[in-house]
């Protein structure tokens, strides 16, 4: 393992981290792990962003405490990731307060559960058959009853 | 099959980058402008710090656009959150914690605040500057809401110190562009560098950069905090069938 330097091992870190997010976002079905798994690989970015400024052997950007002349590493990653880490936190509280809410009206934060809410929320708001769910299958079956509150919402809204 | 397609994503994902980065050759920056930067901001500007002569002086507005993308955000999560405030208020448990956490956060909040206004102040001179000072104070004020639930904060006092915040910010930089023609160009001269008044107006946008993130910081966790937890409140829907509510943990 010749490859098995310093840098590489800085930069898989931070690419691992990215990659480490990005499968959470991929993978999980629920909601609060989104946020979490989002806030890592934002972490990972950030953190190759300032990897891209450095300099063999140089300093921070700061003058009057070196001697003139010494490297100094390139500060404008260290700009950009500085106010991207504050944002991220505005984000992700955007982001937890919505998840708030929705747990407060579904009861529940897991993707598919959610789904199934929503499609037959949509359904009943537009007075038609909830598409594919199990007490409404589509197709020639015979059809069991209809769901009462689908029922009145489509004679409510057909006159 | 679909967490073997998730893994093949994210490793053919980690290997593009590590490909991308192996190209660019650690340690040599394949950017120009920041050794430009690095030579002309002493003269230019006059800060020690060149973070912040960059943050500041160079990137000026944008750092009013990350401000505004920040006060969207606190501005929607208010949004989001708002109406269930009077409700939440007899939810929550008014009781102050425990005697430590109480005294841990008289103890803490003057330490905390002058830290804060520490870093804001000297962002020109040390590492340091307006975000990572509004941040601490933001934390400082979470800390008495910690303690004292009851007490709270005022929603608006952390409005008016935001908007005093944000116009003093655009004011200074309308005031650079009346008088020399250029948005947020610091000014007020150079100054002797490493002095704590030196750079010009570049500590006054800090200050109001501070306390703008600060306030809006303060602000989300406040509300965050006010909410009622969601145990109390959170209604299954009617006709939801108890198999629904199975964990998360469930996969194929």
């Amino acid at each position: 393992m010749a490859y098995l330097t310093f840098e590489t091992i800085l930069y898989a870190g931070a690419i691992g981290l990215i990659a480490l997010g990005s499968l959470g976002l991929v993978l999980s079905r629920h909601l609060f792990r989104l946020v979490l798994a989002l806030a890592i690989a934002e972490a990972g970015a950030n953190l190759l962003l300032v990897l891209t400024g450095y300099r063999g052997g140089a300093v921070a950007p700061i003058l009057g405490v070196h001697q003139p002349g010494t490297t100094m590493v390139d500060p404008i990653p260290q700009v950009l990731v500085l106010t991207a880490i504050v944002i991220g936190v505005g984000v992700q509280a955007l982001a937890v307060s919505v998840l708030l809410k929705i747990y407060r009206a579904y009861g529940t934060l897991d993707l598919r559960v959610l789904r199934e809410h929503l499609e037959l929320d949509l359904a009943k708001a537009a007075g038609i058959r909830a598409p594919g769910s199990q007490e409404a299958p589509a197709g020639e079956r015979p059809l069991p009853p209809p769901i009462p509150a689908v029922a009145k919402a489509a004679k409510e809204s057909a006159p | 099959m679909r967490n073997i397609a998730s893994l093949l994503f994210a490793a053919g994902l980690g290997f593009l980058l590590l490909v991308i980065a192996g190209q660019l050759g650690f340690g040599e920056p394949s950017m120009l402008i920041g050794g430009d930067i690095l030579s002309a901001a002493p003269d230019e500007v006059g800060a020690a710090n060149i973070v912040t002569a960059v943050l500041l002086g160079y990137r000026g507005i944008d750092t009013l656009g990350e401000l505004s993308i920040l006060f969207a955000a606190a501005t929607a999560a208010g949004l989001v959150l708002a109406g269930g405030r009077g409700a939440a208020a007899s939810h929550l448990s008014d009781a102050p914690a425990g005697f430590i956490l109480r005294t841990g956060a008289d103890l803490l909040f003057p330490l905390l605040l002058g830290v804060g206004f520490y870093i804001i102040l000297h962002g020109h001179l040390t590492p340091g500057g307006g975000f990572q000072g509004g941040v601490i104070l933001a934390a400082a004020f979470f800390v008495l809401v910690l303690a004292r639930p009851a007490g709270g904060m005022s929603h608006t006092a952390i409005a008016v110190i935001e908007g005093l915040a944000g116009a003093g910010f655009i004011a200074l930089g309308l005031w650079s562009l009346l008088a020399d023609g250029d948005f947020l160009k610091p000014m007020l001269g150079k100054g002797v560098l490493g002095e704590l008044l030196s750079a010009g107006t570049l500590p006054l946008l800090s200050l109001a950069v501070g306390l703008k993130v600060g306030a809006e910081l303060a602000g989300l966790m406040t509300q965050l905090s006010e909410q009622p937890p969601p145990e109390l409140t959170g209604q299954p829907l009617a006709g939801q069938s108890p198999e629904h509510t199975a964990g998360p943990e469930t996969q194929d």
